[in-house]
């Protein structure tokens, strides 16, 4: 049964905290985080600014790693690891969405969406396995263009393509709507919920928006640090 | 990820902001430009100046006669010559060339001209490489007729007839003398020692007794003597001292004449042109550093313009070397560019230079070698990986978190 549910966990969390140096002043962010995600669950993380939602999210997407505690990604420990290490998970394993696309603005929304392949040393079928993904996101017809040239919610589905290019284990979503309007912001999150069923990939989503939150099966919520409830 | 698509996303870049990109890059042009150019005129006078230092002659010795703080001096005479030319006692002179210098007024018709009068032996021609593009040089037979005959410089031919061609024959006047025409020679072309292009040479006899002549008739201004090999001149030079010092019972550092090697000068000269064309050099190399400073400023402010690029790139699987080398291809595509556009505008400073110069009867001809442009483009790409490392390893650095929440 254990090990059983091991296997099926994709995310492992267990006692994590995180501590800042503010200057003078020790900033306890995470005090104590346990939690597991099973493989192919959408859940979201909300809480108040300053619950330490953003620290979380940092950990789980390996942009941070925690201070004490241990975090098993796709069974790999990941909270010992080294930069370059962390860098070479989060090519592979992860796919981010950030609120403000966070878009190359010189480049086209095809080399946008290649840029984690090149990093991941993928060179042969890249610009197909780029195309296939801008082709997913309905934006096949658009990946000569310039993020200046697209529509906020199309910057998105660019960005969403880019995280899924790599077929990621997990997608993280922070505040994936949260520069859209509705439209395009109900559309974004049809399209990650579509990744969920048809790659089996797990989602979490950061995320304001009891709407949002709504949508997905599972909500993790956040305050001074403690988990508050996990539903 | 592979380097050939890091240069492309690097020119992208630097072509996104064209005007601080050149900017940039104008202050490696100028230290560039002004490195090379600075080293190729410094070649080119270096080379106009050894040729015409070795257009005098090949091996050579100057002997001189030194009056100052000399309380009996005597003078450099024919016996002396004589002397130095006994290969018993100078083995490794190969000949000598004694000469009394003056000046004086030849005129044919109506031309004259105003011009320095030489009285040389026969042996003179080959001390001094000169050849005869007309008639011939002065002869044995001239020398012991005194024969009134002269032998005119291109320039000279050219001042009194208008031509250097069909002069031989033609009898000119010396200082109100006759003299025939026997010989022109072929030009030098101008020299930092007097142009020897306009000069009167006549048999040294003759020049003694009608010219020049002096109050000791054996008199001579100056002893050339040519060494038997580039090896030898040094061994010349004191073989020359000690025989001149026992025929003038002098002590060495008293001696009432001096001895000059034409390798003195040649060094002399090099040396000097050398020391010079490092000062130049280093101006150029100050304005390169200073460009290289304008690439690192205006990497810095890249980077920090470019802090959430950074972060993202670092989200989505970048590595340290790969940011790193992101920013140094950067900034050494900068200096090479940079180093490129300077080295062809230090070629067209160099032929402008060389064409003033030229224009101003100075020829020197700024030589760009390979070498100094090897140089050059070595140094421009290391100006611009050496102030490329600092901010490029800051980029790199950069916390991902950190970088990601940046405005």
């Amino acid at each position: 049964m254990a090990d059983n549910g091991f296997l099926d966990n994709v995310i492992s969390v267990k006692d994590i905290t995180k501590t800042y140096q503010m200057g003078e002043v020790e900033v306890q962010a995470l005090d104590g985080v346990s939690f597991d995600i099973q493989k192919g669950e959408v859940i979201s993380i909300m809480g108040p600014s300053g619950s330490g939602k953003s620290t979380l999210m940092n950990i789980l997407g390996c942009l941070d790693i925690p201070t004490t505690g241990e975090y098993t990604l796709d069974g790999e420990n990941v909270s010992k690891l080294k930069d370059d290490q962390l860098a070479k998970i989060r090519n592979r394993k992860v796919g981010f969405v950030f609120q403000s696309f966070n878009l190359l603005p010189r480049a086209s929304a095809l080399a946008n969406v290649e840029l984690p392949l090149r990093y991941g040393g993928v060179n042969g079928d890249r610009s197909k396995r780029s195309r296939q993904a801008l082709e997913a996101v309905g934006l096949g017809d658009r990946i000569n263009h310039r993020p200046s040239e697209l529509s906020g919610g199309q910057q998105q589905r660019v960005a969403l393509a880019r995280a899924m290019v790599n077929e990621p284990s997990i997608l993280m979503a922070d505040e994936p709507t949260g520069n859209l309007d509705t439209k395009s912001g109900k559309e974004i999150m049809e399209l990650i919920l579509e990744m969920n069923r048809t790659h089996g990939t797990t989602v979490i989503i950061v995320t304001h928006d009891p709407s949002i939150a709504a949508q997905t099966q599972r909500v993790i919520r956040l305050r001074d640090g403690l988990l508050e409830t996990s539903v | 990820m592979k380097i050939g698509q890091q240069f492309i996303e690097a020119l992208e870049s630097l072509a996104s902001n064209k005007l601080r990109s050149s900017l940039t890059m104008l202050g490696i042009v100028i230290g560039v430009a002004a490195v090379i150019s600075m080293l190729a005129i410094g070649a080119g006078a270096q080379a106009s100046i050894s040729g015409s230092i070795n257009s005098i002659g090949t091996n050579l010795i100057f002997i001189f006669p030194n009056t100052t703080n000399i309380t009996h001096p005597q003078p450099l005479t024919m016996s002396d010559a004589a002397a130095l030319a006994d290969p018993a006692q100078a083995p490794s002179i190969e000949s000598v060339a004694p000469v009394i210098q003056g000046r004086g007024l030849a005129a044919f018709g109506d031309q004259s001209t105003n011009t320095s009068l030489v009285a040389v032996t026969p042996v003179y021609a080959s001390v001094r490489s000169l050849k005869t593009m007309d008639g011939e040089f002065i002869s044995d037979n001239n020398m012991t007729g005194r024969s009134p005959v002269a032998v005119l410089g291109s320039q000279t031919a050219q001042n009194l007839f208008g031509r250097t061609n069909q002069v031989v024959g033609e009898t000119i006047r010396i200082n109100g003398q006759p003299f025939r025409v026997i010989g022109v020679l072929e030009s030098k072309g101008g020299s930092s020692f007097g142009s020897q292009d306009d000069q009167i040479l006549v048999p040294l006899t003759t020049g003694q007794s009608r010219l020049m002549p002096k109050t000791n008739r054996d008199q001579v201004d100056q002893i050339m003597v040519q060494a038997s090999s580039p090896d030898a001149v040094a061994q010349a030079g004191d073989e020359a001292t000690a025989i001149l010092q026992a025929r003038h019972r002098t002590v060495a550092g008293l001696e009432d004449f001096r001895i000059l090697k034409q390798q003195d000068i040649l060094n002399t000269a090099q040396s000097i042109l050398g020391v010079f064309t490092i000062f130049l050099g280093g101006i150029g190399a100050i304005s390169l550093l200073v460009g290289g400073i304008g690439i690192m400023n205006i990497m810095l402010v890249s980077v920090t313009e470019r802090t959430r690029e950074i972060g993202l790139r670092k989200a989505l699987g970048a590595r340290k070397r790969d940011i790193l080398s992101q920013f140094l291809i950067e900034s050494a595509l900068l200096s090479l560019i940079g180093g490129a556009v300077g080295i062809l505008l230090a070629w067209g400073i160099a032929s402008l230079i060389g064409r003033i110069a030229a224009a101003s009867n100075t020829p020197i001809n700024p030589v760009i070698g390979l070498n100094s442009v090897l140089l050059a483009t070595l140094f421009s790409a290391a100006v611009g990986l050496f102030f490329g490392i600092y901010p490029a390893n800051r980029a790199a650095r950069l916390e991902p978190v950190e970088a990601l929440r940046s405005e």
